[in-house]
């Protein structure tokens, strides 16, 4: 028979501290039964000889202190699994939110998972075609990297995601392919998006969907991405499958965290977001990754909404140290009219040397990827120049950049939503761009490519 | 002294209990019945504050502690050459081998194989009289490195028994005899982390610590024994930098603290460092490599951990007589792991959250590195270099991890995040980064590189702090009205940057490149800049100059092969003519 307390001392926010507890084990998982026998679950944040705090995930109201019941439920917070997750839509606390029946669980996994072993890790080195130019060339994609989304408020963050997780394929292989997307507190709206577009595809069949919105309680948040990436975990290294987990918006997931170190009065870092912000940020992203001897992998694409789109604000900043890269979104190629507004310059992956060249893509490709960033990165300098000074002041050579910048937005970074460029094509683009260029101009492309392809 | 200690209270990695009268300060202790390690961080009567190096989940009050009248040590001895350790040298490896991929807690494993013989050889001999530090003898620990078994620290006394033959690390190797008392000595040894191991005396450095990347080499150089910070924004390359500098640099040994970094770029080292080969010896990478792996997800308090069981196996190292090298990437994660164990304390905090100690004990960590006479009769010098990453929230420079480094360390290699944007790597700001070594290595440079080495540079220097005020002029007024001595200097700046500062890591030559072909190259760039000048003065125009063929070979020279470098004689001949010639 299972202890219950009717011991509750104080709530604040979403915290509940229970006295004369015995026997209560730190991150143990806690059900509370409120006066109106509704159940909400919680977990033990902190545990004393005769007390414990502990983080209700939907929230406070209406609890009271008098007449509710804590029973500690004498495990942490799990996920069944089984392969007929796929397919499946869950609320952020892994109910099932569709109309199917209960999961049959094979085996229950703790949420939080294990560190995997750095040494058992395999490097990620398999190509992933986006069909995205500015993605598969500049910034290459391989199989069990973590490359996050860095957009802002009005930004298409969610039709670019969208369009990866339709799009991506390992060029000429066939594995069993599965996407888990993880929405934390974004609007039914754009979550409506996602699902109209899985069911429109197909791509369902192979999906998981974890959603908790806007209205859904704030605190299930901090749960939602864990039951996502359990549940890939699970698909990758039991199923042998390549899982690419999305998990959209990060942002709303960290103001969650904040809310709740908020109210354990913990000494804030900065802007208020708490101190150990990076480490829990890194037990979410550290779990993409292959593991030497197994098929499966996971691909992890965290989308994150940067408050008035700085950079440096903490959750952009400790997502970028932890994770492989970015794919920022520019407002201002978006301004323009063009889409995907990837803006190439500060985006970056930096697991694609060992995913490019000859054999994976092709030969050329490092050259012609470090080739149009260093001239676009002249054009765009041109450009300023040109602002500043009138065009006509440009010298010969700067204005043959501006003119490259131009075409390059133009011709290689927009494409159409739907449209699905091979590798090959975006490379060849990527020539006839370069083509108009002098050939001593052309210094990080090395003789023998410039031999092959240039004005060929 | 098995005492009842109980756990009161569990928050995070941080557990306090009760019943510990007796502990002193950072003893270790193990946890629960799950029997997971951690370690004592402060005192209040009989209450203990412990930061456990694993996950607490599942821990409650009640259960057991276990005091372990020790602090936290490092084994030493041979075998420690190419493994992988978590922050408290627990060898990964072997955990994979035993428990899977995940790592698992509370499990407990020797840092060294204690089956494995070694073929120990004797270099002192019987009767002889030793004292602390001096060698008993050596062993292959690998092709290139002889490990030297040292006297342990409070070891004198006249060797009664030593013999070669094969042995593991716990063995007897030798036996000692001080007043009428015998003391056996093994292979291996333990050292306690945070105490800094002894030498007899340290010097300022005077050699240079080559990396093969130009930029560091000939502008910025690092020491053997000297301290370097890389502070930059995420995505400036630090880390591909620090690999770069681990893989070229002419230290013997390496030690890599992989803190609280990515999980995939260790498996990018560990994959790569067994197959890649050292360029002076042809042997693989790993063999005079240690790695220390506490990525990011690994438990946080583990990770504070890391970087003094790293420096003590590199100063163990340094005993021996070899020149270590240890790199930290990166240590702002250090000083993270720090502030949160301060958070879960409820201590007071300074800036940003960060301890009040996080200054001082940064200091502590960068002053273990030095140019040193070791311990021992046979006068040995050792050294210990120290290459810090720092990573800035936003890449800002008043963080105060980059302030509380930038106060101990001579070197700063600035990364900028627009050089990085524009491909520009190694992306080391050449304004803003300095290096105090310059007056060290004066010596060292006009023997060994060549007397003009030292102007060469000076003078480049200067082009590229002229440059950007150039540059900032030509973008208020435009490139035409400068003058074309001005342009000339915008031009070989520009080559500098592009043909000598920029290094791809990824090309097969251009990955690596020796003092004297850096030496070489710059001063076929300056060559051409004082042939141009003149020429400029005697009328010759500036179009024709940009024409000139053979400026075009200079974009070329970082390609040449180490065995070729007699080519450069030809190209300095070739520009010497083709200036010669537009004479007539």
């Amino acid at each position: 028979m299972q202890k219950e307390y009717l011991t509750v001392n104080s709530i604040s926010g979403p915290l509940v501290i229970v006295e004369k507890t015995r026997d209560v084990k730190y991150a143990e998982l806690v059900e509370v039964e409120f006066s109106n026998n509704e159940i909400r679950r919680g977990k033990v944040l902190e545990v004393q000889e005769d007390k414990a705090l502990i983080q209700m995930f939907e929230g406070t109201i209406g609890l009271d202190v008098e007449n509710s019941k804590v029973r500690f439920l004498g495990r942490v917070q799990e996920l069944g699994v089984s392969k007929d997750l796929l397919g499946r839509i869950f609320d952020g606390a892994g109910r099932a939110k569709d109309e199917g029946p209960e999961i049959i669980p094979e085996k229950r996994l703790d949420i939080n998972g294990n560190s995997i072993n750095p040494y058992t890790r395999d490097y990620p080195s398999e190509f992933i075609q986006t069909g995205i130019s500015t993605i598969d060339c500049m910034n290459p994609l391989v199989r069990g990297q973590k490359l996050p989304v860095f957009s802002g408020a009005g930004l298409p963050h969610a039709k670019v995601s969208a369009q990866i997780a339709r799009q991506a394929t390992v060029l000429g292989k066939k594995d069993s392919f599965a996407v888990v997307f993880a929405a934390m507190g974004i609007t039914f709206e754009e979550a409506d998006f996602f699902m109209k577009d899985f069911y429109k595809t197909g791509a369902i069949e192979r999906s998981t969907l974890f959603i908790n919105l806007a209205n859904d309680p704030a605190i299930e948040r901090i749960s939602t991405p864990r039951l996502a990436l359990t549940c890939a975990e699970y698909l990758a290294f039991d199923l042998d499958m390549h899982v690419l987990v999305i998990l959209i918006d990060m942002s709303f997931y960290c103001e969650s965290l904040r809310e709740v170190s908020a109210a354990r009065k913990e000494i804030p870092g900065r802007r208020g977001y708490p101190g150990y912000l990076y480490t829990d940020l890194a037990s979410l992203y550290e779990r993409a990754g292959r593991i030497k001897g197994k098929k499966g992998s996971i691909t992890l694409l965290p989308v994150l909404t940067m408050p008035e789109d700085d950079k440096t604000h903490p959750i952009p900043d400790l997502t970028g140290y932890i994770t492989e890269g970015q794919i920022i979104i520019s407002r201002e190629l978006h301004r323009k009219g063009i889409y995907p507004p990837v803006d190439v310059l500060p985006s970056l992956s930096r697991l694609k040397d060992k995913g490019i060249g000859k054999g994976k893509t092709r030969e050329d490709h490092s050259d012609v990827l470090n080739q149009l960033f260093a001239c676009y990165a002249k054009g765009k300098e041109a450009r300023e120049l040109s602002v500043i000074l009138g065009e006509a002041a440009l010298s010969d050579v700067d204005k043959i950049y501006l003119q490259f910048a131009n075409e390059f937005e133009e011709s290689f970074v927009k494409q159409s939503e739907y449209e699905n460029r091979s590798i090959e094509e975006s490379l060849s683009i990527g020539w006839k761009l370069l083509n108009k260029l002098p050939l001593q101009e052309l210094k990080r492309i090395r003789e023998e490519y410039l031999d092959k392809y240039y004005k060929k | 002294m098995s005492k009842k200690s109980k756990i009161v209270k569990v928050a995070g990695p941080l557990v306090i209990a009760s019943g510990c009268r007796g502990a002193r300060m950072f003893d270790l202790v193990r946890v629960s019945d799950k029997n997971l390690v951690g370690e004592i961080i402060e005192l209040k009567s009989d209450k203990a504050y412990i930061q456990v190096y694993e996950e607490t989940s599942g821990i409650g009050p009640g259960e057991n502690v276990e005091l372990i009248n020790s602090p936290l040590t490092v084994e030493l001895g041979p075998g420690l050459l190419g493994s992988i350790y978590d922050g408290v040298q627990r060898p990964l490896d072997k955990i994979s081998l035993k428990y899977g991929d995940f790592i698992p807690r509370g499990v407990e494993f020797s840092a060294l194989d204690y089956e494995k013989k070694w073929h120990f050889r004797p270099i002192a001999k019987k009767g002889d009289h030793i004292g602390p530090g001096d060698i008993l003898g050596e062993v292959d620990e690998t092709v290139l490195i002889k490990h030297k078994i040292m006297v342990p620290a409070s070891v004198e006394g006249k060797i009664v028994e030593i013999a070669e033959g094969d042995f593991n690390i716990k063995e007897k190797i030798a036996l000692v005899n001080n007043k009428d008392k015998d003391i056996s000595i093994s292979m291996s040894s333990k050292w306690p982390v945070r105490n800094p191991k002894p030498f007899k005396k340290k010097f300022s450095p005077s050699v240079p610590l080559t990396t093969g990347q130009r930029v560091i080499d000939t502008f910025f150089p690092m020491t053997k024994g000297g301290t370097a910070c890389i502070p930059g924004p995420f995505g400036a390359g630090k880390t591909v930098t620090m690999h770069e500098v681990a893989k070229w640099s002419d230290a013997d040994i390496i030690v890599y603290i992989a803190c609280g970094e990515r999980g995939n770029e260790c498996a990018d080292l560990l994959l790569s460092f067994p197959e890649l080969k050292d360029p002076r010896t042809g042997r693989p990478l790993l063999e005079r490599t240690v790695v220390i792996a506490n990525t990011s997800n690994m438990p946080v308090a583990a990770r504070e951990a890391s970087v003094y069981t790293g420096i003590t196996i590199a100063e163990y190292y340094r005993d021996m007589g070899y020149n270590v090298a240890i790199m930290a990437d990166s240590t702002s994660r250090w000083a993270e792991a720090l502030r949160e164990i301060s958070g879960r304390l409820e201590e007071m905090p300074g800036e940003e959250g960060y301890p009040a100690y996080l200054s001082s004990r940064l200091a502590q960590f960068y002053e273990r590195a030095g140019s040193v006479e070791c311990l021992g009769s046979d006068r040995r010098k050792g050294t210990l270099s120290i290459m810090g990453a720092v990573s800035p929230p936003g890449g800002d420079l008043s963080d105060p991890v980059v302030q509380a480094t930038l106060r101990v360390v001579k070197v700063f290699w600035g990364l900028d995040e627009k050089l990085a944007h524009a491909r520009h790597f190694p992306a080391i700001n050449w304004l803003e980064s300095y290096s105090l070594y310059h007056d060290n290595l004066r010596e060292f440079i006009k023997n060994n590189i060549s007397q003009d080495q030292i102007d060469l540079k000076i003078e480049a220097m200067r082009l590229l702090g002229e440059e950007s005020s150039l540059l900032e002029i030509a973008r208020l007024v435009g490139i035409d009205s400068l003058s074309f001595e001005d342009r000339l200097i915008l031009e070989v700046a520009k080559s500098i940057r592009e043909d000598f500062l920029h290094q791809n890591a990824f090309h097969e030559i251009d990955t690596y490149t020796s003092l004297i072909k850096q030496h070489r190259i710059l001063k076929v760039i300056m060559l051409f800049f004082s042939l141009a000048k003149t020429k400029l003065k005697e009328g010759m125009s500036f179009e024709e100059i940009l024409k000139l063929e053979a400026k075009e070979k200079i974009s070329r020279l970082k390609y040449i092969e180490e065995s070729k470098l007699e080519e450069f004689d030809n190209i300095e001949k070739e520009l010497k003519e083709a200036f010669g010639k537009s004479k007539e």
